[in-house]
């Protein structure tokens, strides 16, 4: 990420959004809203005095998951690209009573602009890529997991803050009450492979479970108990991982964890070991909920925004499965990683590798070949109604000298015009009518045929 | 009883890939129906329906993207203006407007596609062969 900062051909527009996208291939416009972030990008240096300084502490950390804190001025992460802070207004002190301002006094450079406002940027653009990512299932959406409810059930996220180093507990594991826990259960496949939630298969919770048991079992050596379907070890590598963690002494259970509940101060898991066929019970101290992949919540009005479509699953769609799989139905337009659906790292740097590829070779190119099927009149049966220039969803008919006209760049060949002229003076080449009716009677013979 | 012949004009962003995918997928469909690709649901005209009813079809079926999911922006909006009124004037005109039949079929509805054949065919297997009505 560091390299992407410093491209001198790569711009970075963090903490904005993108409005409206026009244009075709070669020539798209796209309005960006970049929000405001109160710190004059220009200036600030990212040595975080500011975070430092903040009075307003104890504000639960979207990075740690909750299980951290952050300031009212702060960084997303620690690594984050471009180093820049940004103020998060619902709990500035400043901007909820009006007095503070200490970030703004601090900052020895002056970087602090409490009048910013939000910009609109307007760009044009040959090609584009996008890469929306995820969001993760969210697990108080499956109660019986006593996730938000009970103690020492965590996410799969929130144990991988826990354990990392830089993390809220300086890579310590422990409980609530700081005690280290002497067992822990992993639940895998929450919220995806089960009906009542997302049917398809998340991929990559499987191997990140059995990281974690490694890294339980390395740093603080308890018990580890695995509650799963399926091991999906499918990668490279992946199941070579999994006998080590095997022979570490992870303790496997072949039946998905049903239900924790509190009994005596522990957390108690009511399961079917599905090898022995009969329902068990297992007292832990800790439970690791490994939730699944699921897509943005915006991912709709994104796909409408782009112009492209969803797959039942809800992630969006590619041109082709196998043979187009970074390509969309709108020429010029991408898209790579997990938007596209769940995937692990390897998969999602494979993909968006081929989605920069497909782009800049598309950039390179001096000609673009359009489609060829585009609307055309046939003059002198027009009456000049106007009825395709309504029908047009891409305003590419226009009435010349009364008579209507179509613009061979903006048509991109649906037709719609066709079925609502009147006269019948407007045709979709190689979907005249001639061709569509004699195909039809080839179709109706073949059936009688049959 | 006899087998109707069925045609089914399908867009090629949507329900072309839907009804590709049922095959891919393996799911069965009655035979009756013989699909033409179209670019967009919006490009079948009411005159080209009358046509496909006039040249022998026992029934159509028309085959657009959901509401918003248009890759054409909004040409299945004008077929879903059309649609309805061409019934009633195959209606006044004699041909049971059960005859034509639109459906939003997403490409990832094969199982969707297959269903509404299965019982367009069954629906048009209950009226009287085409022939019929139109000599």
């Amino acid at each position: 990420m560091v390299s992407v900062g410093q491209h001198e051909n790569i711009e970075i527009l963090s903490f904005s959004e993108v409005e409206e996208v026009s244009g075709y291939v070669g020539d798209f416009k796209v309005k960006v809203r970049k929000k405001a972030r109160y710190v004059k990008e220009e200036l600030c240096t990212g040595c975080g005095l500011c975070q430092e300084k903040c009075p307003a502490r104890n504000i639960p950390s979207e990075f740690d998951c909750g299980i951290g804190s952050r300031k009212a001025i702060y960084m997303p992460f620690p690594q984050a690209i471009p180093r820049i802070p940004v103020i998060d207004t619902v709990n500035c002190i400043y901007f909820q009573k009006g007095r503070c301002r200490a970030c703004e006094k601090l900052c020895p450079r002056g970087a602090v602009d409490f009048e910013q406002g939000d910009r609109i940027l307007h760009l044009e653009v040959g090609t584009i890529i996008v890469a929306t990512g995820f969001d993760l299932f969210d697990c108080t959406r499956a109660p019986q997991y006593g996730y938000g409810r009970l103690d020492n059930v965590l996410t799969g996220l929130q144990f991988e803050r826990m354990v990392n180093s830089q993390g809220p507990t300086g890579g310590k594991v422990v409980l609530k009450d700081g005690r280290v826990p002497e067992s822990v259960a992993i639940l895998h496949c929450i919220g995806s492979r089960d009906e009542n939630y997302n049917p398809y298969c998340s991929r990559v919770c499987c191997m990140y479970s059995l990281k974690f048991a490694h890294l339980v079992r390395d740093t603080i050596k308890a018990k580890v108990y695995e509650f799963y379907i399926d091991m999906r070890s499918f990668g490279k590598g992946y199941e070579e991982f999994y006998e080590r963690v095997q022979r570490e002494g992870v303790i496997f259970i072949r039946g998905k964890g049903a239900e924790v509940t509190e009994r005596d101060g522990r957390l108690l898991i009511a399961a079917e070991d599905t090898d022995l066929g009969r329902k068990i019970s297992v007292p832990v101290d800790m439970v690791i909920l490994s939730n699944g992949l699921e897509p943005r919540g915006d991912a709709a009005e994104t796909a409408r925004l782009f112009g492209f479509s969803r797959s039942k699953d809800g992630f969006f769609l590619e041109r082709h499965p196998k043979l187009a799989p970074v390509e969309t139905a709108s020429d010029g337009i991408f898209i790579a990683g997990a938007c596209q659906g769940p995937k692990d790292i390897p998969d999602t740097v494979a993909q968006a590798g081929a989605a920069g590829a497909m782009a800049l070779s598309m950039m390179d190119r001096e000609k673009w070949t359009l489609e060829p099927s585009i609307a055309q009149v046939e003059v002198e049966r027009c009456s000049g109604c106007g009825e395709c220039t309504l029908a047009c969803p891409y305003k590419a008919i226009e009435l010349v000298e009364g008579k209507a006209q179509v613009s061979e760049t903006l048509c991109k060949g649906c037709g719609t015009c066709v079925g609502h002229c009147l006269s019948k003076a407007i045709s979709l080449l190689h979907f005249t009518d001639e061709q569509l009716v004699a195909e039809m009677q080839g179709a109706l013979l073949e059936l009688e045929v049959a | 009883m006899y087998e109707p012949r069925i045609i089914g004009y399908l867009c090629t962003y949507c329900s072309y890939p839907g009804a590709d995918l049922a095959g891919t997928s393996r799911i069965k469909y009655p035979p009756n129906i013989n699909i033409i690709r179209v670019l967009c649901s919006g490009r079948v005209s009411p005159e080209l329906i009358l046509r496909t009813f006039r040249e022998g079809a026992d029934g159509v079926l028309v085959g657009g993207c959901h509401f918003g999911d248009c890759h054409f922006i909004s040409g299945n909006h004008r077929t879903a203006k059309r649609i309805p009124i061409l019934k009633k004037i195959m209606e006044y005109a004699g041909i049971e407007p059960q005859r034509l039949r639109l459906e939003w079929i997403s490409a990832s509805e094969g199982e969707r596609f297959a269903e509404a054949v299965r019982e367009f065919t069954e629906t048009i297997r209950g009226l009287p062969p085409i022939r019929e009505i139109l000599p």
